[in-house]
């Protein structure tokens, strides 16, 4: 049995399933980080001091790493923008360089987190560094998750172009939704851990 | 049939006139990214740089929801969505605000340190 309303819209919604979809889970996203992002605040509040975060963290590094996700958000968003002009073979270009980019991402993150470990900064350490670990830790899970999703569009899933390419777009423009929440995330993240 | 941004003739002719936006919309993200370090490096008390970078944040994304996830055209049930979101968002934040208020911190009772205490009896 086909999947419906993948490409068609429902007239009570005037939406696909897929759109109303992942819009309702990037909702409960919004409610995981926010619980963490209350947590952040009554923990800072609460303490007698907190640090400048630049005193224990690297910001040039984090800085790298804004421009790399900011970056992917439009590689994403132009591997959605090719299938819509129907241009596979441009869509492949940009959605390889959004993975690429999420994979630099990784490796940044991968480098400060050992240089970290290696000065004996753990998440027991302080409230600072555990609310560090915790929130950067959780949006790489994100990072990873919106990565394999856009590998399997990249390659496997994109069989679908070939018999329905609408549907295809669609996905991927939904794949792309995720990809710029997750950026999103990180916008917020960047100038609370690193610079406040 | 209709599509949910499908590839309509109509809709594919506004695509340049997107990827012109994107690349604004990048330009003008990467300029924020450098405000909001420089601004940290001007060491500002805490009230202030806190409300200057989340200010600049929320700008970066309201960029990114609105042209990257397309929220400036979506349809209303997304907006209502939203909303209900942002509600509770609201609610999730304001909560330690109110703890704070209630002075649980304030109220905290240490154990006068001058003071010694009775030694543990032993029940046998």
């Amino acid at each position: 049995m086909d999947i419906p309303y993948t490409v068609e819209v429902r007239r009570d919604t005037g939406l696909t399933n897929g759109k109303i979809g992942i819009w309702l889970f990037l909702a409960s996203e919004v409610m995981l980080f926010g619980a963490l992002f209350a947590s952040y605040i009554l923990i800072r509040t609460g303490a007698p001091s907190w640090p400048r975060g630049d005193t224990i963290l690297n910001v040039p590094l984090a800085t790298f790493n804004t421009i790399v996700l900011i970056s992917s958000s439009v590689t994403m968003v132009m591997a959605w923008a090719s299938l819509m002009r129907h241009r596979f073979g441009t869509f492949r270009i940009y959605m390889g360089a959004t993975i690429l980019l999420g994979f630099v991402f990784l490796i940044v993150k991968y480098f400060e987190y050992t240089h970290k470990f290696h000065d004996g900064l753990y998440p027991s350490t302080n409230n600072f560094l555990a609310i560090y670990f915790t929130l950067t830790g959780l949006h790489m899970l994100h990072v990873m998750g919106g990565m394999a999703v856009n590998a399997y569009f990249w390659g496997p899933g994109a069989k679908l172009w070939k018999t329905n390419p609408t549907w295809f777009t669609n996905r991927v423009e939904h794949s792309g939704l995720f990809w710029h929440f997750v950026d999103l995330v990180w916008i917020f993240l960047f100038p609370t851990l690193y610079l406040l | 049939m209709t599509t949910d941004h499908a590839v309509t003739s109509d809709h594919a002719a506004d695509i340049d006139k997107h990827v012109r936006v994107y690349i604004t919309v990048f330009v003008a993200l990467m300029v924020l990214t450098i405000v909001t370090v420089a601004i940290s490096y001007l060491h500002l008390p805490v009230p202030i740089a806190v409300s200057v970078a989340l200010l600049v944040a929320t700008v970066k994304g309201t960029l990114v929801a609105c042209y990257f996830m397309h929220l400036i055209s979506e349809k209303k049930l997304i907006y209502a969505v939203l909303v209900l979101t942002a509600l509770f968002f609201i609610a999730l934040l304001a909560l330690p605000a109110i703890t704070h208020s209630n002075g649980y911190w304030i109220h905290e009772e240490h154990p006068p340190t001058d003071v010694q205490t009775a030694p543990a009896t032993s029940p046998h």
